[in-house]
């Protein structure tokens, strides 16, 4: 206990890093970086993350904000969806017309 | 003196402020206070020796016209200090993280108006260099300010050194806006900036920072200066010692 305390007095917080490579994309999770707040996160990402133009647009937020699904209840979780292959739009016949299906 | 003679010193001198500059920075990679800080100065770094690769090139070229033969590494490695023009604030050592960035804000609040200006003046390749850098220059003011802040306005401890660089530094400002001959002829011709216009501008914007810092700024007071001439203090031999040592010993060589 002593040495997390330690832990949380020398080491800034930690950041979940989100960058958009280009206009109409998505951001993506590009990595998690320390900051002292988030206008640091921000600047830090434009440090270690856009070097080499790979964005446009930076997102952060703080790790402890994000909420994760458990990995012990995978099963109960994901499990269920693999035999429902009715769920997947596979019975339809497109028109040659329709493209960027 | 004539005319290409005058420009190539001016170039020098903008060569000679951020290779040494971005080489005490360097200083710094491997040794940063936090990993991501340690990546930010030496981006800070490249960005200063890029600017001093593409000034130096230039200078080389105007040297060569002239019939001196020289490149942008014979301009860098192998002059001795009393050739350097840079003024003495960029050679003060890095001291701690406190002193490192009040001379990065230093001399990026200087910067920007000075690459503005050389972006509209009369000298065509000045003009482009000063148009690639300046946005380069904006970073590392809106960097360094922040860092600024949060050290003046942080603990008792971060202050205290903040003021305790404050007064190390602030006897090296004032060289930034007195002008050497050649940049009273780039005024002049147009070339480059009018540094006592420039000097008000960066007053304005020290002031602005030191205010929401908690740092008092100080009384004009006698001002050190020389650099830009080729009289500098101690600290540029050591740099030169360590940066040029490879090429003195090993003239030529390549890695």
């Amino acid at each position: 206990m002593s040495n997390q305390s330690v832990i949380d007095r020398t080491q800034w917080p930690l950041w979940e890093i989100f960058i958009r490579s280009k206009q109409g994309l998505d951001h993506k999770h590009a990595g998690s970086l320390h900051a002292a707040d988030a206008q640091m996160a921000i600047e830090n990402a434009r440090d270690v993350y856009t070097r080499r133009m790979e964005g446009v647009s930076i997102w952060v937020v703080e790790s402890k904000h994000i909420h994760a699904s458990n990995p012990d209840e995978a099963a109960s979780f994901y499990d269920p969806a693999n035999d429902k292959v009715y769920r997947h739009p596979t019975f339809y016949d497109l028109p040659d017309e329709l493209k960027h299906m | 003196m004539s005319e290409p003679t005058i420009l190539f010193q001016y170039v020098l001198h903008l060569a000679d402020d951020v290779l040494i500059l971005g080489h005490r920075n360097s200083e710094w990679t491997g040794h940063g206070p936090i990993l991501e800080q340690d990546i930010a100065i030496s981006n800070i770094a490249l960005d200063l020796i890029g600017q001093a690769r593409n000034f130096y090139q230039y200078a080389a070229q105007l040297s060569n016209e002239r019939g001196i033969s020289a490149t942008e590494d014979s301009l860098a490695y192998l002059r001795d200090g009393w050739d350097f023009r840079n003024c003495l604030l960029v050679e003060q050592t890095n001291g701690d993280w406190a002193k490192t960035i009040l001379r990065q804000f230093f001399f990026s609040a200087h910067q920007i108006d000075l690459y503005e200006q050389l972006a509209k003046g009369g000298d065509a390749t000045l003009a482009a260099i000063g148009a690639k850098a300046y946005k380069e220059a904006i970073y590392h003011l809106r960097w360094s300010s922040e860092w600024v802040i949060r050290l003046g306005d942080g603990t008792e401890e971060s202050h205290a050194r903040m003021v305790r660089a404050l007064d190390e530094l602030w006897k090296f400002t004032g060289e930034l806006h007195t002008p050497a001959p050649y940049e009273l002829w780039a005024s002049g011709s147009g070339t480059g900036p009018d540094l006592p216009i420039l000097r008000l501008k960066w007053e304005e914007r020290v002031k602005n920072i030191f205010d929401e810092a908690g740092l008092t700024y100080p009384a004009t007071q006698w001002m050190q200066t020389g650099g830009k001439e080729g009289r500098h203090t101690e600290q540029l031999g050591y740099i030169l010692a360590e940066m040029q040592f490879l090429q003195r010993a090993y003239p030529e060589c390549e890695w």
